[in-house]
This record gives C-alpha cells, sequence and structure tokens, in this order.
C-alpha cells in the first residue's frame, strides 16, 4: 500500500469478486447440474440452485455409468485415471532423479550427448508425432526389427538355439502403453539437475570420505534433501498425467482402459440427440475433483512446482 | 554443469541413464525419424507401394487451401488465447497485488482451473453455451437478442473454444504476474508516488515495462498450450467444425493421420509442427537465458 485511497481499495476487491465470478460459474453451473433430474436440464433457462437428485446421479455415474455409451462405471474410469496419473508421476520423478544423478555426478564418455539426447525431448509433444509413436505402441519392436531388416534380416523372428525370439508386441489397451510413452521428461530431468548442482561439494567429499559409494550418497544424503522438490514435482506431474487426454484416445479402444476425462467425451458427443447434461456433469465433477482437490490442498508445492519446472 | 567432486564407476551412470535413454529412443527419437522419413514418402490408395517423393507432401501441403486455412486458423486462435488470458490475468493480478485483506482467498479461488483438463474446461462451456439448455446462450438470446449456435456458426463456435482455452490458462498467468508484481521493488513505485503519479501513470510507465520479461516469457508459454495443449478443447466439443471453423494445426494432423489414413500428409504435417515447437523452444530458452542476466 503505497497511499490511502480507499476507493482504489474497494474498486480492487469488486473487479476481484466479478473476476472470481466469471472464473467460478462454470464450477457453479457443473456443480448445480449434477444435482438434478435429466427433465430440469431440458429447458432454458436451467436451474441455478441445487436440485434434489444428487445422490441419485452419482449413484448412477458410479456404479453403473451412461447405457448408451457402452456404460462403464465412472469408479473403473477413475481408477484407470488414478493408475495413469500416479505412474506418469512416479515414473517420471524415478527415472528423471537417476538420470540427473548420473550426469551431475559422474564423468563419462558420452556424458553431454546423453544431456542433449534428453533435452530433444522437449521439443517433440506426442501431439507432432502421433502417428508414427502410436505405430510404436501398436509393436514395441518396430524399431528392432526395422534396424535388423536394414542389416538383411529377414521377418519378425530372431531365432536361438533352442527357442524363437517373436519380435511382435502390442501395448494398445494396457496401463503400459498409456504410459510409457510419456514417462520421460527433460523438465523434471533439467529441475533435478538444476538442485543437484546446488548441493554443496562438501556432503559428497564428507561422505566419500566416510566411505560411502556413488548408490549409498545418493540414497542417504541426496534424496532425503530433494524431498521438497519431488513433492512438488510431484502434484503438477499428477495433474499432467491425470488430465492426458490424446494419448488414451489414440491407444485404448477397449472400454476397460477408458481414462475420465477422455471418457467425457463419448457422453457429450452422441448422435441426433441432446446428451444426458445432469449426468454428464456428475462425471465432469468426479473428473476434476481429484486434481483440484490436489491443487488447493497442496498450494504451496504447487506453487512451487509450477514455477520451478518453468525455470 | 558437472559438479567438482564425482564418483569413479564403469558401468553405473550408463544404468543410471538406461530407462531414460531406452524411452527417449523407443518413443520419441524413433517415432520422431520416422515422420521425417515418411513426409517424404508416398504410399499409393491400396497401401501396396511406396514411392519416395522428396519434398512433394510440402509443396502439396502449402497449396492446399484446407491447410492454409487451418494455419490461418490456428494463428488467429492462439493469439486471441493468449490475448484474452494475459489481459484478464493481468488486470486480476495487479488488484490483488494492491489489496491486504482476503488476498490468499482470491488466490485460492483463481489458481484452481490449473487443475481442470483441457477437454473437461471444454465440456464446461460447451454446456454454458449450449444453444438449447446453455445459461450463456440464454443470457444472449433474452438480453441482448443474440441467437447463438456454435454448431453452425463458425466464429461463434471458434470463440468458445477461444473463452473455454484462455479460462484454463488465467489461474497459471495470474500466478506468474503476481509473482513479477510482487519482485517489482517498492520504492520505485512509492518514489513515484511523492512526484504526484496516479495509480493508472504509474501502472503504464513503471509496473509494465518492468513486468515485461514476465509478460513476453507468458506469451511464448501460452501460444505454445494453445497451438499444442488444447487438443482436448476441440475434440470433446466442436470437433473442429463447422465447416473446418475451428480446424486446428493439431487436431489436423489427428484427423488427416487416424481418421483420413493419409501417412505422407500426415507426417509432413508432423515436421511443420515439429519445427514450429523447436522454433517456440528456442525463442522461450534465449529468452531466459537473458532474463538471468537481466
Amino acid at each position: 500500500m503505497v497511499e490511502n485511497r480507499p476507493w482504489l481499495t474497494v474498486f480492487s476487491h469488486i473487479v476481484l469478486i466479478l473476476g472470481i465470478g466469471v472464473v467460478v460459474l462454470p464450477l457453479w453451473v457443473t456443480i448445480v447440474s449434477s444435482t438434478h433430474a435429466g427433465e430440469d436440464l431440458l429447458t432454458a433457462p436451467i436451474p441455478m440452485w441445487f436440485g434434489d437428485n444428487m445422490v441419485e446421479n452419482y449413484r448412477q455415474m458410479l456404479t453403473a455409468g451412461m447405457e448408451h455409451v457402452s456404460g462403464q462405471p465412472l469408479t473403473l474410469m477413475m481408477f484407470n485415471s488414478l493408475v495413469m496419473a500416479l505412474t506418469i508421476a512416479i515414473g517420471k520423478i524415478a527415472i528423471s532423479l537417476i538420470a540427473a544423478f548420473a550426469i551431475c555426478y559422474f564423468q563419462f564418455p558420452l556424458r553431454m550427448a546423453c544431456f542433449w539426447m534428453i533435452f530433444i525431448t522437449l521439443m517433440l509433444p506426442v501431439e507432432v508425432r502421433i502417428l508414427p509413436t502410436y505405430e510404436v505402441i501398436a509393436n514395441v519392436f518396430t524399431p528392432l526389427t526395422r534396424l535388423l531388416n536394414l542389416l538383411g534380416m529377414e521377418g519378425t523372428e530372431i531365432a536361438l538355439p533352442g527357442f524363437t525370439i517373436d519380435l511382435d508386441f502390442s501395448m494398445l489397451d494396457s496401463y503400459a502403453g498409456l504410459t510409457l510413452p510419456l514417462i520421460a521428461s527433460a523438465t523434471a530431468t533439467f529441475l533435478f539437475r538444476q538442485f543437484f548442482l546446488t548441493v554443496p561439494d562438501e556432503l559428497t567429499e564428507a561422505a566419500r570420505i566416510d566411505g560411502a559409494g556413488p548408490m549409498k550418497f545418493f540414497r542417504d544424503i541426496l534424496l532425503p534433501l530433494s524431498r521438497t522438490n519431488i513433492a512438488a514435482l510431484f502434484v503438477i506431474l499428477f495433474i499432467y498425467g491425470w488430465n492426458q487426454y490424446l494419448w488414451p484416445l489414440l491407444v485404448t479402444t477397449d472400454p476397460d482402459y477408458v481414462t475420465i476425462v477422455m471418457g467425457i467425451q463419448r457422453m457429450v458427443n452422441v448422435a441426433d440427440i441432446e446428451p444426458q447434461w445432469n449426468l454428464v456433469m456428475t462425471a465432469a465433477t468426479l473428473a476434476m475433483l481429484p486434481p483440484v482437490a490436489i491443487v488447493i490442498g497442496m498450494q504451496r508445492l504447487f506453487v512451487k512446482g509450477l514455477v520451478e519446472t518453468e525455470k | 554443469m558437472i559438479k567438482r567432486v564425482t564418483f569413479k564407476h564403469k558401468w553405473l551412470p550408463y544404468a543410471l541413464l538406461a530407462p531414460q535413454l531406452l524411452i527417449t529412443l523407443v518413443f520419441f527419437i524413433w517415432p520422431a525419424s520416422q515422420a521425417l522419413y515418411y513426409s517424404v514418402l508416398q504410399q499409393d490408395a491400396f497401401g501396396l507401394r511406396v514411392d519416395f517423393v522428396g519434398f512433394d507432401n510440402f509443396a502439396y501441403l502449402f497449396s492446399d487451401p484446407t491447410y492454409l486455412d487451418s494455419f490461418e486458423i490456428t494463428i488467429m486462435f492462439s493469439v486471441s488465447v493468449a490475448l484474452v488470458s494475459l489481459s484478464f490475468a493481468l488486470m486480476l493480478a495487479v488488484m490483488a497485488d494492491r489489496v491486504i485483506k482476503g488476498a490468499t482467498a482470491y488466490k485460492t479461488l483463481l489458481i484452481w482451473p490449473y487443475a481442470v483438463a483441457p477437454a473437461i474446461a471444454g465440456v464446461l462451456w460447451y454446456f454454458m453455451f449450449n444453444p438449447a439448455v446453455g445459461i450463456n446462450a440464454w443470457i444472449l438470446r433474452a438480453w441482448f437478442g443474440y441467437d447463438w449456435n456454435h454448431t453452425l456458426n463458425g466464429s461463434d463456435a471458434m470463440l468458445l473454444i477461444v473463452i473455454a482455452a484462455a479460462w484454463k490458462q488465467i489461474s497459471y498467468n495470474f500466478l506468474f504476474f503476481l509473482a513479477g508484481l510482487q519482485a517489482i521493488p517498492r520504492s520505485l513505485i512509492e518514489a513515484a508516488a511523492i512526484d504526484g503519479a496516479s495509480p493508472l501513470k504509474r501502472f503504464w510507465t513503471i509496473v509494465f515495462p518492468l513486468l515485461s520479461p514476465t509478460t513476453f516469457f507468458l506469451v511464448v508459454v501460452n501460444i505454445v498450450y494453445a497451438f499444442f495443449d488444447t487438443f482436448g478443447t476441440i475434440h470433446a466439443t466442436t470437433r473442429g467444425g463447422p465447416y473446418g471453423a475451428t480446424n486446428t494445426l493439431v487436431y489436423k494432423v489427428f484427423n488427416d493421420g487416424f481418421i483420413g489414413l493419409d501417412l505422407g500428409g500426415s507426417a509432413a504435417q508432423s515436421v511443420v509442427l515439429m519445427v514450429i515447437v523447436i522454433t517456440l523452444t528456442v525463442v522461450q530458452f534465449r529468452y531466459i537465458e537473458r532474463r538471468v542476466e537481466y
């Protein structure tokens, strides 16, 4: 507060409240609509206050789902989303931590080449390489067989004395296919590298004098020091994983692997009839709940993670 | 770049890097190289023969009016999203920076849309603007006599996805603007106030110029977001329609590749997108290095 201008302060509050009104309105409409029966939402204007069909809507969506779109219960979709979000978040953190450790704490040939290879992933989001990545997921050994074919080997089998390896393994409709292509992360590797560079060298020296090997140093000193960074990153990556859309849309055709964010689209885009908005809004509320709860509940970690991943 | 004190080990660093490098090779570098490779090939109608055609796919792409339209749509969409979202967020951040009472509550209420998936954000606004029952469409009709219909009217559809995409990005921009505002030394603003500059004049002559690094950084981030992260917003709502009015580049790659099964054309589009991402990333990094000196 530079000077006392009471009217300006009042004006600020009014602008903020109006702004929040605009930002919160969609949430309000969604939650209110999810408590009404289908008939209430057939004519405009729709009610802006809660109805009395909430229990019924949520019970139906959680246990049965929507019949005319193959009717997967939302509990299953939310479970899939949870598996995907956790695998992506934990996987990215785990492989980035050890990769950053290797790059910072070891001197070895090709160190910079490895670093640049990780850096490149920053420039290749799924959206720009969807078709070839889909091919790899349809058969994970595609790169290997192509290389073998180049070297003059025919077919898709490797014959070894005693047994043959069939080089055909599809990850479509599996959790591995949903998560693996999203798991490499240059951002997380950079973040940990940046952090490791600020860890005092004296700690490493002390550990070495005490006879600790690299893995013991990593486990007992570096990991505990990185705790806050890991937590902040986890918040951001969980939201990133939960909200994935394009990739699940491509690799899952089996309804058992549908995630909730991607599943809602099938409830909205129904041919020829109005969607059942009360149930769609019930699904939308449930889809927003976990990530929004995490952002609000872990606000400080969230802000830290957001600011640090952009550095 | 590397610690002064390092460990020595023959194979351990490679083992530690192996998972990340393996995933990068199989799911990033290989597919990207395949996109480059396919972009110079053409498959015949039955998928039996593949010919090398050089840059024909690209030449065809840039003479195709639907592709050029899509380019134009994407640029208009990104600029609108960045403009709407940044100006709204800046206004709120400036106000939030002023108030003392309730600052935390305001912040909490403004940051949650970040957690909403772009596709869900699309569905929420799609419902609010639904011509039959949506509350916004009803207000437009009842109060302003405007007959909103995003299923028939291309500019309505475009406006819908701009609003949905910008709304989701407000919280991100708000947080960064607020941090930027709080980093401006109070003494500068106090000195200007003593010299008799009004709050509005102080904003335009001191605060806004000092905020320009944050603004520039956010412009790049918002454009990257509008280019690549809004596929869900579009696919869950307008599906590129009506009549291609919201057919952005990323949506078109998906549509041509998976629905149209045009291998060479889709790969060429992927390559163009890669060039765009690389350019934007380079701009962002060069700029961030400058900011460190500043």
